[in-house]
């Protein structure tokens, strides 16, 4: 059962760029709230205070592997102790998209040291339920390269000089963020969703599984809004 | 020649052993009188024709600007702030101190990773979580401690500010709603964490409570020492 003190529950989404997650992750919060529950939504490096050093950062291409992973490690903070670590203690039911395992396969991929990335982030609880968004690389990469005119510069990995034509280089990023990803299901215990499934079939298998492993009747809102 | 070494695993793609220069440190509470040692180091290094760089806590181009806004709004929580200040050393570390070292520069440090773990485990931080924080970070050649008494830092301090720095008194921390009270209280908790690094990451304490001549003086003897066997051939 879960830690002393925490009644939440963590819900988190994980997956290659491409990979449909966050669309899934909207359509639980929607019927979570539709069944009256308490929920939270964060997702990966939006905390407001810190938005304005990545941006920079970004934009100037100022940011090396280390302090690529600390940017978000700060934002990640900033979230986790003023919204996500105390709506768990009241009770909530959090969904992250993307959490503390992209960053081990992200920045892993960029050469941070995994012991000091798990280090880093020791101070987050394991989600009761990760939910990894597994499909083939090129289907990922298709929706991906198909639906975007213009990549981003990190996204696509060019920091890390894999090759000057952005799209190549974002394909031979995507395919070691996934051999991380591989990796890390086992010792993260992830549960996988087979992500190459139509939407209403991935969302209900999504919504029958979490109805399986949290009591959803405890998370009711007490006071009708 | 010593070679370089960091903590623990070196930063991606970086290797320590091909740094050159020289790396010293000086450590010590906010009016412990380092920027003026700092100074006077600087202007003597070069004469003695050593080129120099002088680096310091959140002048990163990267975080410099957004981490002094986020202290006058003070919304952020220790961690966030820890890792804030963790950010602007790196950036530091990669785009000055390393370009420096490699290129043989002396880099003077006006304080390093030692007050940055002090701060962040008299808030509470977990020491291993802020050791491994640090642990890419690049040994110094020499580390230097002004070691002033609270008395004379207060003194300092109102002499030149004519008040007392929220942080520097550590009001964030609810010590005490008496600001001299704070102040003393928690420069008196920050000397005892930096007595627990000390044991561990071996620094030299130079006492702050004599003039700035005397005090130059000895630091320049001891620096010389550090610089012949960094330069030696």
């Amino acid at each position: 059962m879960g830690e002393p003190g925490i009644s939440g529950k963590l819900i988190a989404v994980e997956g290659l760029d491409g990979s449909g997650k966050s669309t899934q992750i909207y359509l639980l919060h929607q019927w979570l709230l539709g069944l009256g529950c308490k929920v939270f939504f964060s997702e990966w490096n939006s905390s407001v205070i810190v938005k304005d050093a990545t941006r920079k950062g970004k934009r100037k291409h100022l940011l090396t592997p280390t302090t690529f992973s600390l940017i978000h490690a700060t934002d990640f903070a900033d979230r986790y102790e003023r919204q996500i670590l105390p709506m768990l203690k009241a009770g909530y039911l959090v969904l992250c998209d993307r959490y503390i395992y992209t960053s081990f396969a992200r920045d892993g991929v960029r050469g941070c040291n995994p012991g000091w990335l798990r280090k880093l982030y020791g101070f987050a609880k394991n989600p009761d339920v990760t939910l990894y968004f597994k499909l083939p690389l090129t289907t990922a990469l298709g929706r991906i390269l198909e639906g975007r005119i213009k990549l981003q510069y990190f996204e696509a990995g060019m920091d890390l000089g894999l090759s000057i034509d952005i799209r190549e280089s974002f394909q031979i990023f995507q395919r070691m963020v996934m051999d991380q990803y591989e990796r890390m299901s086992e010792e993260f215990g992830f549960t996988i969703v087979d992500a190459s499934r139509s939407i209403p079939i991935q969302q209900e298998t999504i919504r029958g599984l979490i109805s399986n492993r949290i009591d959803l009747s405890q998370y009711k809102q007490r006071v009708k809004r | 020649m010593t070679k370089k070494r960091t903590y623990k695993n070196p930063l991606p793609g970086l290797n320590p052993e091909t740094l050159s220069g020289a790396l010293i440190v000086i450590e010590g509470a906010d009016c412990s009188g380092r920027s003026t040692q700092i100074r006077l180091l600087s202007e003597w290094l070069e004469q003695n024709g050593y080129a120099v760089t002088q680096v310091g806590l959140t002048r990163s181009k990267l975080i410099g600007p957004a981490l002094a806004r986020a202290k006058e709004g003070n919304i952020l929580s220790p961690r966030t702030m820890s890792l804030f200040y963790a950010t602007d050393f790196y950036d530091q570390i990669e785009n000055t101190i390393v370009p420096a070292l490699n290129a043989g520069y002396i880099v003077l440090a006006d304080r390093y990773i030692y007050t940055l773990m002090a701060r962040d485990i008299v808030r509470g931080a977990n020491p291993e979580w802020v050791e491994s924080l640090y642990s890419m970070a690049v040994v110094p050649d020499a580390v230097f401690f002004l070691l002033t008494s609270s008395q004379n830092l207060i003194e300092r301090t109102l002499t030149s500010h004519q008040s007392l720095d929220y942080w520097e008194s550590g009001m964030d921390i609810g010590l005490s709603r008496d600001w001299y009270d704070s102040f003393i209280r928690y420069q008196r908790s920050l000397r005892n964490e930096y007595k627990n690094l000390q044991v561990h990451y071996g620094f030299e304490t130079i006492n702050g409570n004599r003039t700035i001549g005397s005090i130059q003086k000895d630091l320049r003897a001891k620096i010389e020492a550090v610089l012949e066997k960094v330069y030696a051939g």
